[in-house]
């Protein structure tokens, strides 16, 4: 935890008056600090509670605040207030934005090449795999928050439905993944306008906390009804995907052997690779196609103005639903996919915590822009792999990093976007003049 | 007949305890408009410095139980009530006016800071605490056996709830404080334009929640004997649920949804299932919701056209 940023309100000038600042905020440091990191419980063997002192920690924790509140104040004080112009310089910015025309694209051919760079790094592919999977996450909820703005706090309970359909369909009937996977997003969609329906009337708060307890209801569901789903246990022994019927084994009848060449076990890898690069980018597609035709005009207008979206004859009721059912069906294709990847489900991968990383996804990649989803699920997942070594520290650095994120840039990475509908020529419109997740 | 009473009185207990919670879900949501999400976790800090104070005290040789009590109320409502401050400033501040999505995520992440704060400062396991206060009274002892009991831990819990309860609507309907942070809840540029101050307002607002918060955590410590650094989740989101129940920004609201989760959540273990608890609870929250879509106590939205 850092405190320096105690003084918004006046700028301190001066060096008398930066010790100062900084002096405070070490003294608030020290308060916040000196019972909880300042002394250390531990409970016995026989159940009684010991404590013993870490005051060399927090005399270092201390400093570094007194430290970092002058180098922020001097760094606040050079740089003036902030502010992208003084940051960046307007060549940079049509640069940038020259680039951004053809980021797309290449990001797109580079991700297509990923799995012919990396062949046989194991660790990178699994990783790439891992943000798809938060892309097409985050690409589903954007049709929610970003599209519609209803804020959706418990999309992970979607992607816990078609995980569990395909994870249960599979096991108990051996139905195989090209079966299970229309069925496993067709089931989350009907969840979808199930959670839909109560919160029909609901508008921002409200809305939020109902889908947040939805969340919480599906996940205490699958751990109690344990003859159904196993409880705290689990699913396991969840079928790998075929190649539209061909095992990817090593089998006499797998595809290795078809083929008449030689198997490795990375060609499954780059066969999930794939697989979710096309369900990622079928979200897209169909995210930017629904957004040219009427349902997804409702959509944004409903996000505008309720009011004035039911003075021109839209149905809200209907224009809800499909919102939440679209998004909905791309989060149980989502957990199908998850299911046969890791080959075993439990409870603990359905959390908040999941729900608020894909809520952060959309949010930071600037609400209801494709590109900017796709850039802040690499940069999360990917800075959040970073700090795999350190594993108590990785949810405190990640939890400060949205913070900070937020502050630095509150309307996301990309603050613009390209028109639905235009007279002659597309401008890209400013994310301000946009109202999102208002409900 | 006895067994429900039982179930009352606890259940009453447990709603005290979430209804002093909600009332910073409240009161943050009534002036600033957002959910403080890290309100659950500030009540599990709270819950923390109270079981460190008492540690302290125990082994400095103090006996005298009342001294030890409020020497740890008054620590660790002062060291809450300074986290509550700094994560305004911090987290909420530089996003006052900023669009609404913003400051929401802004305190999921500061959650998520709190939480894992905790648990790298003082370990994942649950720190148990010797019952402080024992003893009670046999209010009814029926024919077959069972006893009403009523234990001075929970005659404490709902006094203290109700001593806080009058102070703070004191304070809010009596007070300079109180009518400053009424100003800022009806409109803020016109409070600042009359001579409120906003921010202090604000950051006291939050002073005040979280000294509110770490009450809470201290009876919830002394009740249940334990902490550890994930209690603040759950209890979050019950009295969150109970501000939204109660009709958010509604202080009689907050206290109202505190008891009726509270008594939802042990009339339905008591009779029904343990695991199904949380369940009911939430669902409760959505019926409720369908029939009344601003809460039991709320007024309703004006829409704007």
């Amino acid at each position: 935890m850092i405190a320096p940023s105690t003084n918004t309100a006046k700028p301190a000038t001066g060096i008398p008056a930066l010790f100062k600042t900084a002096f405070i905020n070490a003294l608030v440091a020290l308060v916040l600090f000196a019972l909880m990191v300042g002394i250390r419980t531990e409970a016995g063997s026989d159940g009684q509670l010991t404590y013993w002192t870490r005051f060399g920690e927090l005399a270092s924790l201390v400093g570094i605040v007194f430290g970092g509140s002058i180098v922020i104040e001097l760094l606040r004080q050079w740089i003036g207030p902030a502010g992208t112009e003084k940051l960046v310089p307007p060549v940079v910015q049509s640069g940038l934005s020259f680039v951004g025309r053809y980021l797309a694209p290449a990001l797109l051919i580079f991700t297509l090449l990923v799995p012919v760079i990396f062949y046989n790094q194991r660790y990178i592919l699994d990783l790439a795999i891992l943000v798809l999977t938060y892309v097409m996450l985050g690409w589903g909820l954007n049709v929610v928050v970003g599209l519609a703005g209803l804020l959706d706090l418990g999309y992970v309970a979607f992607y816990a439905v078609g995980a569990y359909s395909y994870g249960l369909l599979a096991t108990n009937f051996g139905w195989s993944f090209w079966i299970c996977l229309p069925l496993a997003g067709i089931l989350a969609a009907f969840w979808g306008v199930l959670l839909g329906f109560p919160v029909l009337r609901l508008r921002g708060d409200y809305l939020a906390i109902v889908t947040l307890a939805f969340g919480e209801i599906i996940r205490l569901v699958i751990i109690n009804w344990q003859s159904l789903t196993g409880g705290p246990n689990g699913v396991s022994g969840i079928p790998r995907p075929t190649f539209f019927g061909i095992p990817l084994d090593n089998s006499d009848d797998g595809l290795a052997a078809k083929l008449g060449i030689e198997y490795s076990s990375t060609h499954r890898i780059i066969f999930l690779f794939y697989l979710i690069l096309a369900l990622a980018l079928l979200t897209n597609w169909v995210t930017i196609r629904l957004r040219r035709l009427p349902i997804g005009r409702a959509w944004e207008a409903l996000r505008e103005d309720e009011v004035a979206c039911r003075a021109l004859g839209i149905n809200t009721t209907t224009t809800k639903l499909t919102a939440f059912a679209t998004g909905a069906m791309f989060g149980g294709f989502a957990g199908a996919f998850f299911a046969t990847r890791q080959g075993f489900i439990s409870p603990e991968s359905f959390t908040f915590q999941e729900s608020a990383l894909v809520l952060a996804i959309v949010v930071l990649g600037g609400m209801g822009s494709q590109l900017g989803v796709a850039l802040a699920a690499l940069a999360m997942i990917g800075g959040f792999e970073l700090f795999r070594g350190l594993e108590g520290y990785r949810m405190l650095v990640f939890g400060m990093a949205m913070v900070l994120i937020m502050i630095w840039r509150p309307r996301g990475l990309i603050g613009h976007r390209a028109p639905t509908v235009y007279l002659t020529k597309a401008q890209a419109i400013s994310s301000d003049l946009v109202k999102e997740g208002h409900g | 007949m006895d067994y429900f009473a039982q179930q009352l009185i606890n259940g009453l207990v447990l709603g005290s305890i979430y209804g002093l919670i909600a009332i910073g879900y409240t009161m943050v949501y009534g002036i600033v408009g957002m959910i403080n999400f890290a309100h659950g976790d500030v009540f599990m800090i709270g819950g923390f410095i109270a079981l460190i104070t008492f540690l302290i005290l125990v082994s400095l040789g103090l006996t005298a139980i009342p001294v030890i009590l409020l020497v740890v109320l008054l620590v660790s409502m002062a060291i809450t009530a300074l986290y509550g401050w700094t994560i305004e400033r911090i987290a909420y501040r530089p996003l006052r006016h900023s669009f609404r999505l913003a400051p929401m995520l802004s305190a999921i992440g500061m959650s998520f800071v709190l939480t894992n704060y905790s648990q790298v400062a003082q370990g994942a396991r649950v720190k148990p605490i010797p019952p402080f206060i024992t003893g009670g009274y046999t209010l009814h002892e029926s024919t077959d056996g069972f006893v009403i009991q009523l234990s001075n831990i929970q005659i404490m819990v709902v006094v203290t709830t109700i001593v806080l309860l009058a102070i703070f609507t004191w304070l809010v309907s009596r007070t300079r404080l109180g009518r400053d942070m009424r100003a800022c809840e009806q409109d803020q540029t016109m409070a600042a334009l009359l001579g409120v101050n906003v921010d202090r307002t604000i950051s006291m607002t939050f002073v005040i929640g979280a000294a509110l918060a770490a009450v809470a955590g201290l009876m919830y410590l002394l009740y249940y004997g334990l902490v550890d650094f994930f209690m603040g989740f759950v209890a979050g989101i019950k009295a969150f649920t109970a501000a939204v129940l109660g009709g958010i920004g509604s202080l009689p609201g907050a206290m109202l949804g505190g008891l009726a989760i509270g008594l939802i959540e042990t009339f339905w273990s008591a009779y029904f299932s343990v695991e199904y608890k949380d369940v009911a609870a939430f669902s409760i929250l959505i019926v409720v919701l369908i029939f009344m879509p601003t809460g039991l106590l709320g007024r309703p939205e004006v829409e704007k056209v």
